[in-house]
Parts: structure tokens; sequence; C-alpha cells
């Protein structure tokens, strides 16, 4: 390879950190939310695919891909707060529901979403920040979706609510122990309702991001388990809006892996680096259940690392 | 004493804690289905779509007709062995859901471990109990792995096991689409066919083939293996609480890891049976969704080994019913998702009602009418 071959590869590859990051953030974001109350969401995964399905085919009857954005979103909030709701209720075990959404989520789009895999939706416009370099690779790998902005505009809102609002405290106070929150006179299931609502809300703009943007198509093979990593990316990301965007963009890197070999003629185990966000997410988690910062950030109250 | 004179009538008709146990154990997952079919129904007529119609087209493409049964059964085999797959760590207190990686890494090796067998000319009584050892082995190493993670790295075992599933299929694609590519699959990249000889046939007398045999007969043994062997106890006791475990001595890490390979040898063995009496080689085809549906399965028989078989029949029925629904009423065949999706739901929401329901409480002492 030579140093040309890897400039191309090393700017693909950003490119392709920041495209594919973003549905990432926005799931690990939503994630971040629901498990700072305690309660752990699986079914992401789901959310992501019926959220992808529903911005597409409401770019596609409306015209207008901001719209098809928001009923995206929409379409992930009643999703997360039927998974809000069922949890409350006693002995119910918010993973198993979690993996019952996933299948739920994913079965539903697939039914509305026939009609939508041959038509073509308006997309989202990306921003293009690299013309001005004159080259072509730079350029296009600078163009950036808005999405992305928003993104990182949101974690660091987040960051900053999490330790100064009044809502942040409460939502942490329910996540670290539900005993004091019961003695604040907090509404606990209130709470981890609509944390896990607005955590469905962001992971189905996530999906609108899938449909809309990058693949930028619908089909029913569209995500392939990036709600499940961004639910792990959480628990690297200890709980962290801003290493929640770090970590989304190491993952958007080993996604963007493959797609960047094949663009110097490097095809050969195409299919194996495919494999390599799956396996980056395995290491990670091995690495992050040993870690003894992530057992002291943990919110006491969550199920899945008790 | 007239606490005492009150309590007496009431003390004619009382229940064991094992027979409520077991009634409710049926009561609650049939109520469960009951109203999952109701809100289907409701969503056919949102769509105005017939339930009634759905429904008898279920029932005929499922059961209607020797040919429905034995492809209804013919499908049940495979959810069998992945509901199982399920059950059984799930009894130690484990939530796997890779049954569809082992499935297809297992199949996979099955297919691998037939291409020098069948050039070398070796005869099928000893290859295919080598294909299907195989494919086991990958299996149980395969889930295996999950279950060793989690009790010796304390990674959760819902995630890593759902992550083995994606990374072994990115595995079989890998070697199908490269290495081990048969030229002859031009259009679907598949590995060497296993031939006729190596196909096995359907057990006699039916055209269903022998994994539904293999299927009854692990449901039977794992049933065994459960609920009267030392394994099996101490496996329930890990289950329901793993400190008293430890502290009892019994060795927790290899009851965790025996019950996760146990589970990787019945999603292999499914894999084997799709390459050895289906598909005849590995391809795309093993990635069916029948790892996913088999959690559905388990869920629905409550880890029961018994109980996943006819449940497994059932959810057979439906996937096989799934392309006459799809013709006579224009449906697209997600419509069969669509209605595992709310039985899920509904199902896992239904837990909520065990040791609540208000007639079959056994009346505690001290307690008034």
């Amino acid at each position: 390879m030579s140093s040309n071959e890897l400039f191309i590869v090393l700017i693909a590859m950003i490119g392709g950190a920041i495209r594919v990051s973003t549905p990432f953030m926005f799931v690990a974001l939503g994630e971040t939310i629901t498990e700072k109350s305690g309660r752990i969401n699986l079914g992401l995964e789901g959310n992501l695919v019926l959220g992808a399905m529903v911005a597409y085919a409401g770019s596609y009857s409306t015209g207008s891909p901001w719209l098809g954005v928001l009923m995206a979103g929409c379409a992930g909030l009643v999703l997360g707060a039927m998974h809000g709701y069922i949890c409350k209720l006693p002995k119910v075990n918010d993973i198993a529901v979690g993996i019952a959404f996933m299948s739920f989520g994913t079965g539903l789009a697939f039914f509305f979403g026939k009609p939508y895999i041959q038509p073509s939706a308006p997309k989202l416009e990306a921003i293009l920040l690299g013309e001005w370099t004159g080259n072509t690779q730079i350029a296009q790998a600078l163009q950036v979706n808005p999405l992305f902005f928003v993104g990182i505009a949101l974690a660091v809102f987040l960051w900053w609510a999490f330790a100064n609002t009044r809502w942040g405290l409460i939502l942490r106070m329910t996540g670290d122990s539900a005993a004091s929150a019961r003695a604040m006179g907090v509404s606990i299931d209130l709470v981890r309702l609509l944390a896990t609502a607005a955590g469905g809300f962001l992971a189905g703009v996530g999906g609108a991001f899938l449909s809309l943007y990058y693949p930028g198509s619908w089909n029913e093979g569209l995500s392939s388990g990036q709600g499940l990593m961004a639910v792990a990316l959480v628990i690297f990301a200890r709980w962290d809006p801003i290493r929640c965007v770090y970590a989304a963009l190491l993952f958007g890197a080993a996604g963007a892996l493959g797609p960047a070999l094949q663009s110097i003629g490097i095809s050969q185990g195409y299919y194996f680096f495919n494999a390599a966000p799956y396996i980056l997410t395995l290491f990670i988690m091995i690495a992050s259940a040993q870690s003894k910062s992530a057992a002291r950030e943990v919110p006491g109250e969550l199920s899945i690392v008790k | 004493m007239t606490v005492v004179a009150s309590d007496v009538p009431v003390a004619r008709f009382r229940l064991g804690l094992g027979a409520i146990h077991t009634i409710e154990a049926i009561l609650i997952p049939v109520g469960a289905l009951i109203a999952s079919a109701i809100l289907f129904s409701i969503f056919l007529l949102i769509l105005g779509k017939s339930p009634i119609t759905f429904f008898s087209l279920i029932w005929t493409g499922g059961f209607g007709s020797a040919f429905s049964i034995q492809n209804t059964l013919q499908r049940s085999a495979p959810l069998i062995l992945t509901g199982l797959a399920f059950a059984i760590p799930a009894r130690i207190g484990l939530t796997l859901i890779g049954a569809e990686g082992a499935l297809v890494l297992g199949g996979f090796a099955a297919a691998v471990t037939a291409i020098p067998l069948v050039t070398g000319g070796v005869t099928p009584v000893i290859g295919l109990p080598l294909m299907a050892i195989s494919a086991m082995a990958v299996g149980a190493v395969w889930i295996g792995l999950a279950g060793w993670l989690r009790h010796y790295r304390g990674v959760n075992e819902t995630i890593s096991s759902l992550l083995l599933s994606y990374i072994a299929i990115a595995i079989m694609n890998f070697f199908v689409e490269g290495l081990l590519r048969d030229p002859g699959s031009a259009n679907k990249p598949s590995t060497m066919p296993i031939g006729d000889a190596y196909r096995i046939g359907p057990m006699p007398g039916t055209s269903v083939h022998w994994g539904l045999a293999a299927g009854l007969v692990l449901a039977v043994a794992l049933y065994i293996l459960m609920s009267r062997t030392t394994f099996g106890f101490a496996a329930r006791m890990t289950g329901g609480n793993v400190r008293a475990a430890q502290a009892q001595g019994l060795p927790v890490g290899m009851l965790v890891v025996g019950c996760c390979a146990i589970a990787g040898l019945c999603a292999g063995l499914a894999g084997f049976f799709e390459v050895a009496a289906v598909h005849g080689q590995a391809n795309a085809s093993l990635v069916a969704g029948y790892g996913f549906t088999g959690i559905l399965v388990a869920f629905l028989a409550r880890q029961n080994p018994l109980a996943v078989v006819p449940v497994a029949i059932m959810f057979g029925a439906l996937a096989a019913a799934g392309g006459l629904v799809q013709r006579r009423m224009g449906m697209p065949d997600a419509t069969v998702l669509v209605l595992q999706g709310i039985i899920f739901v509904v199902l896992l929401t239904s837990e909520t009602f065990y040791g609540r329901i208000p007639f079959l409480q056994a009346r505690r002492s001290g307690e008034r009418t």
C-alpha cells in the first residue's frame, strides 16, 4: 500500500466515521437517558428499524425529509413509551421486554415498509464543508449531514443538563437509588417512562438518518444490529454523553473499514471487515466489564450490571 | 376465637402450591395468546382485512391437510432445537439470544466437514455422524463462549450472544463468498453441495426430515436432565440464587458454561439438519430467523423443555401458513413477524400476573377472608 493509498483509506475512514457514527450517536444518547434513569431498553434496534421505515415513508409521501425525521422520532417515542409502561408493571423483566420490542419493531417496519422498498424518497441534504480544498476525496469525506451536528449539540446539552439541572438531578437520583427518589417524593415510574420514551424518540431519529442519508434507502437489511451495538457502546462510554460521541466515532471508523479498503481495490475479506464493528464491540465489552471506573459510574439501579 | 371460626368454611377448598403453579403456567400463557389474537384481529380490521379469513387460513395452511401438517412439522423441527437453546440457559438465569449464530455456524461447519468426506468417497454412515458432531461441537463452543464470558469476565450475555451471532453470520459469508465458494453457485454463493448420497431422507412414511425426531428426543432428554438429575438441580439452584449456589460449593462456572454448551449443541444440530436435510449446502438461506423465533417459543413454553415441543409446532404452523396468507390475502410475508411481535410483547406483559390472580391465591396463615 503506497502512501497515497494510505491517505485515501484514512480520508475515507474519517468520512466514514462521520457518516456511520450518527445513528450510533443518537441511539447511544437515547439509551444513556434511559439507563441513567435505572432502566435498560434493549429494544432500540426495533426503534431504529421502525424509525428508518417511517422516515422514508414520511419523506416519500410528504416530500419533506425533515418531516420524515420528526415522524420517525414519534414512532420511536411510541415504542419507547410502550416499553416504559410495560416495564413498570411488577415482575416484568426489562431485558426480555427489550428483546420482544426488538422483534415487534422490526416486524412492524417490515410489514409497512414493503411498498417503500422500490420508490425513491427525498433525502436529507448534506452540508459541504470540504469544497474549498479542491480535493475530491476530502470534499467527499467532508459532506456532513446536519444531524451529525445536532447529535453533537445534543450530547453537549445532555452532559450539561445531567450535571446542572433539576431534571438531570432527578433522573440521576432515580437511576442511582430508587429508595432515595421515593423519599424525595419523585414518581420513579413516571421518570423512567419519560426517560424510556425520550430514548425511543432519539433512536427513531437515528433510524431516519439510516434511510434518509446513509446508506440512504429503505430495505430490510438496513440496520443489522446497530441499535444493539449502540446499547453496548453506552456501557463502554460509561453513561457519559460526551464519551458516547467519541465511542460512536470509533464505531463509525470501524464500520467504514471495509468500504474504505474496497475504495482502493482491496475487496478480499470485505465480509470479514464487515464484522469489524461487532468484534470491536465484543472486545470493548470484555474490557469495560473488567474496568473499575465503569463499575464506579454505573447507575445503581441498572439490572444489566447487577 | 372469632377469627378461627370464620376461617373454617374457607378451608374446605384449597389448591396445593404445586397445582397453583401448574395452573398459572398454563392459564397465563394461553390467556396471553388469546389477548394477542384479539389485538392482532384489531390490527387486521384497521387495515380492512378479515381476521376470520386470516385465522382460518393459518389453520388450513398449518394443519388443513396431510401436506400442510408435514410442512408444519418440517418447520417446527429447527424451532424445537432453537427453543431448547434458549430454554436451557434460561434455567440457570441467562438470557442468551445467540442461537441464530450457533445454527448458522453449525450448519456451515457441517457443510465444510462434508467437503473432504464427499470428495474422499467416505460412506455417509460414517460421514453424516461426523458432520453432526462437528456442527454440535462448533455450536457448543460458540454459545459456550458467551457463557464463559459471562461467568469469568462479567460480560452481559444477552448482548455478547447477539454480537456473536452477527460475527457467526459474517464468518459464514466470508468463506462462502470467497475461499469455499462452489464455482457452480452463480446467483447464490454456497459451499459445495453435499450430494444426494449425503442428503438425509425423510422419516419413513412421511416427508418430514429426521430433525423432528432429534428435537423430540433432545426435548425429553433435556427435560429429564433439568428436572430429574443432580446437574439439573444444581443448575436450577444457580438460576435461583447464584450466591447461595456458590456458598453451597457448587461449581457455578462449570454449570453456566455447561448449560450454554448444551444450548449451542442444540442450535448447532438444528444447523446440521438444515444443511443435511433441507438445503444440501451452506448459504445465506441458513439465516432464516429460526434462532429468534426460538426465543419466543421458549418464553411461551416457560422454559420447560417438554412444553417447547407443542409451542414450536404452533409457530411452525404459523410459518408454514405464511405463504398461503401472502397469496390469498395479499399481505406481505412480514405479517407473521407482526403477529409474533405482538405475541412476544403481550406474553412478557402477562408475566406480571404470576402470583396475582385473585382466585388462585393460597391463603396465608393469619389472613382474613
